[in-house]
């Protein structure tokens, strides 16, 4: 338990930091009300509005621990959504639409982890092609226009309330735990590291790379279809083209504020969920606080390069580089005024 | 017959075959119109691809192409109407911009040591922020300068108009071919997409390339931004999303080995104007979507994969048995 704390500490001080600063900006911002039943407040909001992203963070964790990257999400998300608002107005009822949009998503994921595992093709390279050709299909789908639907079942899944708290968070906490859970208890996060960190010498060691990997692309895709089925149920609609747009890029962003390194091994869930939740406290934070929302991409832009820097294997040596530099400037300074 | 070269050999049979199955269907399709027209359209997104080409020969990846395009749209169209700058000077500055600015994320990638797709994306986002900070509305031009930039063609025979962005597209790629095939620079960026090590004890200078390699995108990035204004007659903070993948599905579609290393500059052209071809035949059809598109190139891109794949494992392959 001290342990994960200590994992958990960077990501939990820069939470609490950034709402702390957006509640000098807007001190109303912690406040939550009951109202009829469900609970009312910016940081519910926080807590509705960061599902999508936190469920995308979930898989993406689990592949960016293997070394990979999947860049398809964002389409795979409107292709399932698409696919969803297909079955339901087309009245399959929800159970199967839900069960398609998620088998869309888990082919999505085949695919992807095909090639990556028994083609041998770069993670960047290989999601990019689905990434290209995804919201093509997904607009096949949906014929080029905005599918709407009116299944109140459905709409509960994106707007629903269960227990005072809004849907998706339900979703997007019960995946998560369930996912640290399983990788966690079991030998599988373990395997996954190891692939992560040398896949070669993981494979000699016995463990079935090909099949992990297939499976851990497939998770990303179940994932994104989950992602997909809350955005579509959120607006009542399937949006071909802007359904998931740019959330590959925040779920990657998640995962690399959690503190999760790109070249793979060690990976945290948990750190990459409050990931999402610090994507989008920035977000409201900086529509509550009477900023325009332009400052957001700004913002993010500059987040990425400080964690880069934090991050880089060079940033011990260079530091120490430019401190030696320092010193010889400071000796040589020395030996001219002596 | 050179095995590095196959995969630039299969690009133009391609986009022969292509155009051919285009002109049986409409016989149209070889007009000079067309032709100008495809070089115009496609203006920015082969300028662009040249220095995308550049950045994926030396194993690297630059995703703030798109938003650096958008950024110089916008900061053009604001420049020229809050200031009384000439665009020529404006242009300038502009430039020297983006080429400090894909410098700066260059530098960023050397020193770091870091995958080269994470920085690059910061650059994405910042580049699109300083858009927006500019300005969100589509801002016009309306310099009798740009007027005359827009009108300025040559009539080809057919009544084709060879537009002077087509032309500057050309003249890009022949300035790409020139640097990457004939120049030391050229050289060691094949170097450094070849491997690191083997660059390091050819005497390749990896920091200073790395530098110049996402300068020169920059440098693209930005007379790509300057074309597109002057194709779309404004600047617009929410323009050109994506084109960074569709300038790396060009590279990749030409030839272009995306581990770096390999590929031709000319390909490039060829896998542009084969995206050219595509989405001009959907227009001719008249009854197939936009977003075939995006299918077709996706499927594109997947069988140049795959072939380049089989090519890299064929020479392996081979190496293992000479050396065996």
């Amino acid at each position: 338990m001290h342990g994960t704390l200590k994992r958990l500490a960077p990501q939990l001080i820069a939470l609490a930091t950034l709402i702390a600063l957006v509640s000098v900006f807007y001190p109303g911002f912690l406040s939550v009300s009951l109202n009829d039943g469900r609970l009312v407040g910016p940081v519910v909001d926080v807590l509705k509005r960061s599902a999508p992203v936190a469920l995308l963070a979930v898989g993406m964790t689990l592949v960016i621990a293997t070394r990979g990257i999947d860049l398809s999400v964002g389409a795979t998300m409107a292709i399932c959504g698409a696919v969803a608002a297909y079955a339901v107005s087309a009245g399959y009822g929800l159970p199967v639409a839900m069960l398609l949009a998620i088998g869309a998503g888990l082919l999505a994921g085949l695919w992807n982890g095909c090639l990556v595992a028994i083609v041998g093709v770069q993670p960047f390279v290989a999601t990019l092609i689905l990434m290209t050709a995804g919201r093509g299909i997904a607009q096949l789908i949906t014929e080029g226009r905005i599918l709407t639907f009116t299944d109140p079942a459905f709409a509960f899944l994106g707007s629903g309330n269960l227990l005072g708290l809004p849907m998706p968070t339900w979703i997007w906490i019960c995946v998560a735990v369930l996912t640290t859970l399983l990788m966690r208890r079991t030998a599988l996060g373990l395997l996954i590291e190891a692939i992560g960190i040398n896949r070669r010498a993981s494979a000699l060691a016995g463990v079935n790379a090909v099949v992990l990997l297939i499976a851990v692309y497939m998770a990303m895709g179940f994932c994104a279809a989950l992602a997909g089925l809350v955005v579509t149920a959120d607006i009542r609609g399937a949006d071909a083209n802007n359904a998931g747009l740019w959330l590959e890029l925040d779920a990657i962003l998640a995962v690399v504020i959690g503190g999760n390194s790109l070249l793979g091994g060690r990976f945290s869930i948990a750190a990459s969920v409050i990931g999402a939740l610090i994507i989008q406290t920035i977000s409201i934070g900086i529509r509550l606080a009477g900023f325009p929302s332009e400052y957001n991409l700004l913002i993010k832009a500059v987040l990425v390069v400080v964690i880069l820097v934090l991050q880089s294997p060079r940033f011990g040596t260079e530091w120490h580089y430019w401190r030696q530099q320092l010193q010889f400037k400071r000796l040589r300074e020395g030996k001219i005024a002596k | 017959m050179n095995m590095r070269a196959l995969p630039l050999y299969v690009t133009i049979g391609i986009f022969l075959v292509a155009y051919l199955i285009c002109w049986i269907q409409f016989p149209n399709m070889l007009s000079t119109r067309v032709v100008g027209n495809l070089l115009t359209d496609n203006a920015y997104l082969g300028i662009v691809a040249v220095g995308m080409t550049v950045v994926i020969i030396s194993g690297g990846i630059d995703l703030s192409v798109g938003s650096v395009i958008a950024f110089s749209g916008v900061f053009i169209a604001v420049m020229l109407r809050d200031t009384g700058l000439h665009p020529l000077a404006v242009f300038a500055i502009l430039l020297a911009l983006t080429t400090a600015f894909g410098g700066a994320m260059g530098w960023l990638i050397d020193r770091l040591a870091m995958p080269a797709f994470i920085v690059t994306l910061a650059g994405m986002f910042l580049a699109r922020g300083a858009a927006y900070l500019l300005s969100i509305e589509s801002v016009p031009i309306s310099h009798p300068f740009y007027q005359s930039l827009q009108g300025a063609y040559w009539l080809m025979p057919g009544k084709g108009r060879l537009t002077l962005i087509g032309l500057l597209m050309l003249f890009t790629f022949c300035v790409g071919m020139i640097m990457m095939h004939k120049t030391r620079f050229g050289a060691s960026v094949y170097a450094i997409g070849g491997g690191e090590a083997t660059a390091a004890l050819m005497g390749v200078r990896q920091g200073r390339t790395t530098v110049k390699v996402y300068a020169f995108s920059g440098l693209m990035a930005g007379l790509s931004g300057i074309v597109f204004s002057v194709y779309t007659g404004s600047g617009y903070s929410l323009a050109t999303v994506g084109t960074e993948l569709t300038a790396i599905a060009a590279v990749v579609i030409g030839g272009t080995l995306l581990t770096g290393g390999a590929g031709y500059v000319f390909g490039t052209l060829i896998g542009v104007l084969t995206m050219g071809l595509i989405q001009t035949y959907i227009v001719f059809d008249g009854t197939l979507s936009s977003w075939w598109t995006k299918i077709v190139t996706g499927l594109l891109l997947l069988l140049f994969i795959l072939l380049q794949k089989g090519l890299v494992r064929l020479s392996e392959s081979r190496l293992v048995a000479r050396e065996g």
